[in-house]
């Protein structure tokens, strides 16, 4: 049945067929650094706080410094980690099913879909699990973002920079009754938790559901190629024989179920799924089997530092997390608008 | 052997494929040529399964089109659309890998990996296999996506006006590129070309359409006549044979 | 109320033919000027005798600085908007979706920064008020400026940009208030959260002398803004001096957004809900009967809203919430319909 294309030149198809496994050895050595400078940056926040735990005290076996380590302090770090993590990943697979580069889950319905929908249970059944309002929380956030998918599907003109903005738009009325709903029941305060990214509050037994994400995020690695190809357009992927509409579907969850357990343990964590693909993307391109893992390290750098940078800035009082990284992400983001200008022009 | 029985695509009230039915022969290039709006590149897009068909049925190979998995067409029949714009940053030996997906799932095997350089080399990108696709020229790229094709290894390869944005120099590459897949590989090659000298000089077999409906088909020595394709174009072509090929001069 | 009203003006433009809608418009505008008008009078008067009792003259006072804001932020942000979509060449931007009262909060909170709390907020209202317009009218023209007098752009780039330039404002105010001391925070809350129940009446006065000053200099440029309308090059064509009028416009705007967010908090949406319905309702009209029509729905909208938040939604709910989330269902429906090109 198959035929096989005619070589040429003989000659050059062993080499170059040498060089590609060389090729892909190399960035796994950088992966692997990359991995470690994570975790040097992640010991590093165990030590950081108001509360004194130092490694010294820790080796002499001081019980009080033991105790913040292990319910507070390792939570944190490993919190910060994981929501980084899945939250860039997140990002970097919405980008692939909308096609487009400057979309964010964060900034186009899902987490305020999210937010929503926890805010919805908090009112109707204030006494269900915590999973069970996740679950619905997810539910919302694949609706919304289903709902953006289909919207910019629509769009008259399919410009580049249109896509973000009407997801902006979208998520801005999702947010909007949002707040109108919390501001009725009278749960702004429990709703700015969720709008407001905050590691201050994770204990132990308070992040663990984060695991789940951890293991949506290995989904998503082994996925990553089905997520390639849908970037490249429908015709393109089911001329390759998958199905378009299943691989949307599947990405589609995996972005709304990260967004919804982040936002419930942790909070938003505005402009990071949109601001480590790109970095990542100018790096080493966009194979996601290549880019998913750098992803998630940036990722979870960005979190740590700025979490770090919270907790230093103003000791004794904490910044959350989300605020800096507001700041941050959006400073990051007005350098790529403007970047990308300069170079349409040149 | 592509086999169209009674083909018809409609978008609300207006018919654009009107149930055509014909007989595409394996081997050989095969060019679809008409007016614009004649329903080409829907044609193309019913046959490669891209575009839901409203009525009639499609074989390609034997296969029932609507009814094989995609994946199992995946492996008989690659087709490539106009537009190619993107706008991700892939390596070009990426891209092309991408085309042992039907075949492997995207592990690939070595075996792949011999299929893609063969491609590569085909195209003469070796040398530009590690940039990425947004670093090439529009025609650079469109060799790359053709590679994508080759790498696919299908018997069935679908073309849909390949030779937009090509420059002349390019545009003769394509076409013999793709005559050296029907004769040299035994590949079936369609093409939906809007040159008719492109189409008289390379094809062995044309198909010409308008308003949706097949209007003549035949050998260039039958289609290139002045009285045929004013059918088609609504416009008197005089035919002069050159080095043996029939050339129409439309520009009076 | 407020439904009654627009309803009928509202499905017009769409059932007339377009060859009705010409030889019928000049007497259906001043139909709909008069109309709006008296509903709009009507609306204020009913803010301010509904259910009136007990100390009148205190309760009137009251109401009275109230509905004052209102006006002067309805007609302010009105105003502001179409002069900049005018000049911007679109129906989308407006000066706040650019931006510019999360400008204008960050610039307030790094006020109290450099001076301290309490410097600033003991100074007199009007060297403190007057202060933040020239930080503003400095700011926004070295900000906005080379985005606008330039060639034609990407409007979608300029539009990301300044939603982003709003993000990183509000963010930044929001981290620099955090960074204070939480005594000094509280003291300050009043300043950062001006809303349509909180308003500040000494800069009532202010503003209105600001808001009417600036609607004097957007209504003396009405033809040229009509020529402005057809765009760049043709406005240059026909010999605006393209980079003037934008200057200008972009100065007033920044008056009037700062007025606005002092007098009564941000309202992102609400110029673009005000704006798009007067275009739609009065077709074909020039800038002129436009900044009318803006300005009467503009106040219609936000005192008929208020008062039907305030009796009928037992106070639960803000205004602004409201007009957000309709103003942002408005926009994604004119999305949605094409009108975006």
């Amino acid at each position: 049945m198959t035929t096989p294309v005619p070589v040429r030149e003989p000659a050059a198809t062993p080499t170059k067929a040498a060089a590609g496994p060389r090729r892909s050895a190399l960035p796994s050595a950088a992966l692997i650094g990359g991995a470690l400078a994570v975790l040097l940056l992640g010991f590093v926040s165990l030590f950081v706080g108001v509360s004194d735990v130092q490694p010294e005290r820790l080796l002499a076996g001081d019980p009080a410094a033991w105790e913040i380590l292990l319910v507070s302090r390792l939570p944190r770090t490993l919190a910060a980690i994981l929501a980084g993590a899945a939250v860039a990943v997140a990002g970097l697979i919405m980008q692939q099913l909308a096609r487009n580069k400057f979309v964010d889950p964060g900034m186009v319905g899902t987490t305020e879909s999210a937010t929503l929908g926890i805010l919805v249970m908090t009112m109707l059944v204030p006494a269900a699990p915590v999973l069970a309002k996740m679950g619905v929380a997810t539910l919302f956030a694949l609706a919304g973002t289903a709902l953006f998918l289909a919207v910019i599907n629509r769009l008259p003109t399919r410009d580049t920079l249109m896509v973000p903005l009407v997801g902006i738009m979208l998520g801005g009325v999702i947010g909007a009754a949002t707040t109108f709903f919390a501001y009725r029941f009278d749960l702004l305060q429990t709703l700015n938790a969720w709008m407001i990214g905050d590691l201050s509050g994770i204990l132990k037994g308070r992040y663990e559901l984060l695991w789940i994400v951890a293991a949506v995020m290995i989904l998503g690695y082994f996925a990553a190629d089905r997520f390639t190809v849908a970037g490249l357009g429908e015709d393109f992927t089911t001329n390759l024989g998958l199905n378009h509409r299943a691989t949307v579907r599947l990405g589609m969850s995996i972005v709304a179920l990260i967004s919804a357990v982040t936002v419930t343990t942790v909070g938003a964590l505005p402009f990071l799924g949109l601001v480590v693909p790109n970095l990542v993307s100018l790096m080493v391109g966009d194979h996601l089997r290549r880019s998913v893992p750098w992803t998630a390290l940036f990722g979870a750098a960005m979190v740590l530092a700025c979490d770090m940078l919270g907790r230093l800035i103003r000791m004794p009082y904490e910044i959350p997390v989300g605020m800096i990284m507001s700041v941050v992400g959006a400073a990051i983001f007005l350098v790529m608008l403007i970047r990308r200008r300069g170079a349409n022009r040149g | 052997m592509i086999e169209l029985n009674a083909v018809t695509k409609t978008y609300g009230e207006t018919t654009v494929v009107d149930s055509v039915t014909t007989t595409i022969p394996a081997g050989g290039l095969t060019s679809i040529i008409g007016p614009n709006g004649a329903g080409k590149s829907t044609l193309l897009g019913l046959i490669s399964r891209l575009l839901p068909m409203d009525g009639g049925s499609v074989s390609v190979g034997g296969l029932d089109v609507a009814g094989t998995p995609s994946k199992t067409l995946a492996r008989t029949l690659s087709i490539l659309r106009q537009e190619n714009q993107v706008s991700l940053r892939l390596r070009v030996r990426d891209l092309v890998t991408f085309g042992r997906f039907p075949h492997t799932g995207g592990r690939p095997t070595s075996e792949d990996r011999v299929h893609v350089e063969a491609a590569l080399a085909h195209l003469d990108l070796t040398e530009l296999a590690d940039r990425y696709l947004d670093e090439l020229s529009g025609g650079q790229r469109q060799r790359a996506f053709i590679a994508m094709v080759l790498a696919q290894d299908t018997d069935y390869i679908l073309l849909d006006e390949p030779l937009n944005n090509l420059d002349m120099k390019h545009s003769v590459e394509m076409m013999r590129l793709m005559r050296g897949l029907a004769d040299e590989a035994g590949k079936t090659v369609v093409v939906v070309l809007h040159d008719i000298n492109f189409a008289s000089s390379y094809s062995d077999t044309i198909l010409a359409m308008r308003q949706g409906a097949l209007t003549a088909q035949g050998s260039p020595d039958q289609i290139m006549r002045t009285e045929v394709l004013s059918q088609i174009y609504d416009l008197e072509i005089p035919i002069h044979e050159v080095a043996g090929k029939r050339i129409g001069v439309y520009f009076s | 109320m407020a439904k009654t009203a627009l309803t009928p003006a509202a499905k017009a433009p769409a059932q007339s033919p377009a060859r009705r809608r010409v030889l019928g418009s000049a007497s259906r505008l001043t139909l709909l000027i008069w109309g709006l008008a008296i509903l709009a009078v009507a609306s204020i008067v009913l803010f301010l005798s509904w259910d009136l009792l007990g100390n009148i003259s205190f309760a009137l006072r009251l109401r009275g600085t109230r509905v004052g804001a209102m006006i002067l932020c309805a007609v302010a942000v009105a105003v502001s908007t179409l002069a900049f979509q005018t000049v911007t060449a679109n129906r989308i931007l407006t000066p706040s979706i650019m931006g510019m009262d999360a400008l204008y909060t960050l610039l307030q909170t790094v006020m109290v920064f450099a001076f301290g709390a309490v410097a600033w907020t003991t100074a007199p209202d009007t060297a403190r008020f007057g202060v933040e317009l020239v930080l503003m009218v400095g700011f926004s023209l070295l900000l906005y400026r080379a985005m606008f007098t330039g060639r034609a752009g990407s409007l979608h780039l300029l539009l990301l940009v300044g939603i982003v330039l709003g993000t990183l404002f509000r963010g930044m105010a929001g981290l620099m208030q955090k960074l204070m001391d939480p005594s000094e925070f509280t003291m300050l809350q009043d300043l950062f959260f001006a809303s349509f129940n909180r308003v500040d009446p000494p800069l009532l006065g202010l503003g209105a002398v600001v808001v009417a000053a600036c609607v004097v200099v957007i209504w003396r440029m009405r033809h040229t803004l009509d020529v402005m309308a057809l765009g760049r090059d043709t406005a240059v064509g026909l010999g605006v001096d393209h980079r003037r009028v934008v200057t200008t416009v972009l100065v007033v705007c920044s008056l009037l957004v700062a007025t606005s967010t002092a007098l009564v908090g941000p309202v992102t949406f609400f110029g673009l809900l005000v704006v798009s319905l007067a275009y739609r309702m009065a077709a074909g009209a020039d800038h002129g009967q436009l900044i009318v029509v803006a300005s009467l729905l503009g106040v219609l909208t936000l005192v008929a809203g208020q008062f039907v938040v305030e009796q009928f939604a037992g106070n639960s709910t803000t205004l602004s919430v409201v007009v957000e989330f309709v103003g942002g269902i408005v926009f994604l429906i004119l999305l949605l319909r094409g009108a975006l090109k």
